[in-house]
């Protein structure tokens, strides 16, 4: 547990020192500029960008967009034990169990899934970054106090802490994001706090404590604007965690148990009693997650290297 | 002459790193600065220039750092002071300018705000007021077009205009001191020469004690009254600009200036370089900390008299001088640092 805890910290670390040692003549706006003229040049960026961006499309005109309604039962003559209808006129890939269009019914999952995705996400990065701005503001023993907090969240494996919190807290989907949420934490406040510290001893900050400019603007003003983006690179691929993560809550049936909102990782829960009837109920759910989590972690990575100097062509 | 702005007097600097052998950065280096004067601290990689002139503005860490000694400011001493009296007087009383102009310079902030940043922390002045006072003194500084520059970002001025606004910061609350630390080693040779010049008639202009950091003697040689030259933390010889350059007493100083190559030397003459280099410094402890580079070296160098290596001590007027076998003048010296200097 504590070696999971060390790869993690050595990871983060990693990643927050790499953001301290900017190249000459690119830092800042001018390195944020580059990287995105590097991205938009870049096959595997664009790819993972339209995959994010046609689930954006989707989750956001689902109702447009969807044949069907998601909760209607429809073909119930025709469900049997032992047969569940497929792909036929008016249901492209088929019913469920129940005789719910599945093309449907995984249009609207799209917009749980970014739901729990973003708002999670949100909620780690707004705790993560005030602790990690804690901490690196102001050292000393506030320093200390956050980061062992921070290190004992880091060693707990991220999905066995999420089931133990959403447990805790209740079976509905608030509980799952902050469940989800509370993994993301110690990440974005590790990293952040990293960064901070790499910048504080830069020369600009020396500069600016010639000048006589105060702690406070210093470290509000100069160093944290400086210290954002090994964070945001990260905010992208914790999308991509969250969404896995929520899935596999869902799938554990820790997720919303509201049937009106459907969820790809319910589907696929559901989809198991049925696989030897109907595996394509399985297949179809675990695609949509799998291809939405790798479009966000291409962009990520992708988004990583641009604004790493290591990587630099 | 005026009183001096700054008094250094017996500034030591250790640093004592956790599981590391202390290191003497600096040790024993005393010389002060009246307005309208400049004064150069000389010295190869290392020496502790920078640690110096750190130490004098207050910005080392204070974990791990030693400081001793004093650094008066106005009568005033600084080793000790709270940091809330630094922080008023750095900025507004002492301004400092550093090597790199690019990463002195914050690359997400425009250049108009982090000069109206200093005005606003020292002056009483509105937004506004900041603004028009931040344009005069870009322009004041010889950057054209300032109301434009201002809105730019550090990444779209030139090297020359970055280290001139940063210049124009640091002289914002017209200082009385100023610490220039090889402001020019990151510039081009032509730009050099301009910031050079606008340094020079800065402090002539305002009367601002100028204290000039450089490995440079052409700097020196345009630049400063007096020069203290620096090695392994110590001072170890000081004269007039003029002396200094006619009749180098420390054989490391007559190496230095035999290193360079002079305008008036004769065509092809050889430049001598310094054989070593600064890591073959013996603590001084032990001896001459040159020594083992030295030409004139003999055994007396490495011994004690009176309970002191090699002490620095007057020589002649305006000077002084840390050596047992320093360079003669004006007969023709024997030994090849000698004739070097001699030129
Ligand atoms: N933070 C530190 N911790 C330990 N030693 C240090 C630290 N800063 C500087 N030193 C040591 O102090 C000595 C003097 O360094 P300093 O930066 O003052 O040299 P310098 O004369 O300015 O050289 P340069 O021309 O390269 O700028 C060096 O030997 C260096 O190793
Ligand atoms: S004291 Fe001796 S070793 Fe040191 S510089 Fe003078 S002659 Fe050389
Ligand atoms: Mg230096």
């Amino acid at each position: 547990m504590t070696a999971l805890g060390d790869y993690k910290r050595e990871r983060i670390d990693a990643l927050a020192a790499r953001a301290g040692q900017l190249p000459e003549g690119e830092a800042g706006l001018s390195l944020t500029r580059s990287a995105f003229r590097r991205l938009r040049r870049d096959p595997v960026a664009i790819t993972g960008a339209v995959i994010v961006l046609v689930f954006l499309v989707v989750a956001a005109f689902a109702p447009l967009l969807a044949p069907k309604d998601p909760v209607t039962q429809y073909l119930l003559s025709e469900i049997r034990p032992g047969t569940i209808p497929g792909p036929q006129e008016g249901f492209p890939l088929g019913v469920d169990n129940l005789g719910r269009d599945l093309l449907s019914r995984l249009i609207y999952g799209s917009r749980q899934s970014l739901l729990i995705g973003v708002v999670s996400t949100v909620l780690g990065l707004v705790v993560g970054m005030a602790l990690g701005v804690l901490a690196g503001a102001f050292g000393g023993w506030v320093d200390t106090a956050v980061m062992r907090f921070v290190d004992i969240l880091l060693s707990i494996p991220g999905l066995l802490m999420a089931i133990t919190i959403s447990v805790l807290l209740g079976q509905n989907q608030y509980a799952l994001m902050i469940a989800i949420a509370v993994v993301q934490v110690p990440i974005f406040a590790r990293l952040l706090r990293g960064s901070m510290l790499a910048q504080r001893g830069s020369d600009y900050a020396v500069a600016a404590r010639a000048l006589g400019v105060k702690k406070g603007r210093i470290v509000f003003g100069h160093v944290l604007p400086n210290s954002l983006s090994p964070v945001i690179v990260q905010a992208t691929l914790s999308l991509a965690t969250a969404i896995i993560e929520a899935a596999a809550l869902s799938y554990l049936g820790l997720g919303d148990p509201d049937i009106a909102r459907p969820e790809w990782g319910a589907m696929l829960a559901n989809a198991q009693d049925f696989l030897s009837i109907r595996p394509a109920l399985a297949v179809w759910p675990a695609l949509c997650i799998i291809v939405v989590a790798l479009g966000f972690t291409l962009l990520g990575e992708r988004l990583r290297e641009a604004l790493d100097p290591k990587f630099r062509r | 002459m005026q009183a001096p702005v700054l008094e250094v007097e017996d500034l030591a600097v250790r640093f004592t790193r956790r599981g590391e052998q202390p290191t003497r950065a600096v040790d024993g280096v005393s010389f002060s600065v009246a307005p309208g004067e400049t004064i150069g601290l000389v010295g190869e990689s290392g020496c502790g220039k920078s640690v110096t002139s750190l130490a004098i503005m207050g910005l080392l860490p204070r974990r791990g750092v030693e400081v001793t000694g004093s650094v008066r400011f106005d009568g005033n001493d600084l080793v000790d002071a709270p940091d809330h009296v630094l922080r008023g007087l750095r900025g507004a009383d002492m301004g400092m300018v550093f090597q790199d102009p690019l990463s002195s310079l914050n690359p997400t902030v425009p250049i108009g705000t982090q000069v109206t940043e200093v005005l606003l922390e020292h002056r009483e002045m509105s937004k506004a007021e900041a603004r028009d006072e931040a344009t005069r003194l870009l322009d004041r500084v010889g950057i054209p077009d300032p109301g434009r520059r201002l809105k730019e970002y550090p990444h779209q001025l030139s090297g020359g205009m970055r280290q001139r606004a940063l210049i124009a910061m640091a002289l914002a609350c017209a200082p009385r001191l100023l610490i220039a630390d090889e402001p020019t080693t990151a510039l081009d040779v032509t730009i050099q020469a301009q910031i050079l010049e606008l340094l020079r008639e800065l402090v002539v202009d305002s009367g601002t004690a100028l204290v000039m950091i450089t490995h440079d003697l052409g700097v020196v040689a345009g630049l400063c009254d007096r020069v203290h030259v620096m090695y392994a933390g110590k001072i170890i010889e000081t004269a007039d600009r003029h002396d200094l350059f006619t009749r180098p007493r420390q054989p490391y100083t007559g190496g230095l200036l035999a290193s360079v190559p002079r305008l008036d030397s004769t065509r092809g003459a050889p430049l001598t370089p310094i054989r070593g280099s600064a890591r073959d410094a013996i603590p001084w402890s032990e001896g001459c900390a040159f020594a083992p580079r030295c030409d004139n070296a003999q055994d007396d160098c490495l011994t004690e008299v009176s309970g002191s290596t090699v002490p620095l001590v007057p020589d002649g007027p305006g000077r002084e001088l840390r050596c047992r076998h320093p360079l003669e003048h004006p007969s023709a010296p024997s030994g090849a640092t000698a004739s070097g200097a001699a030129r």
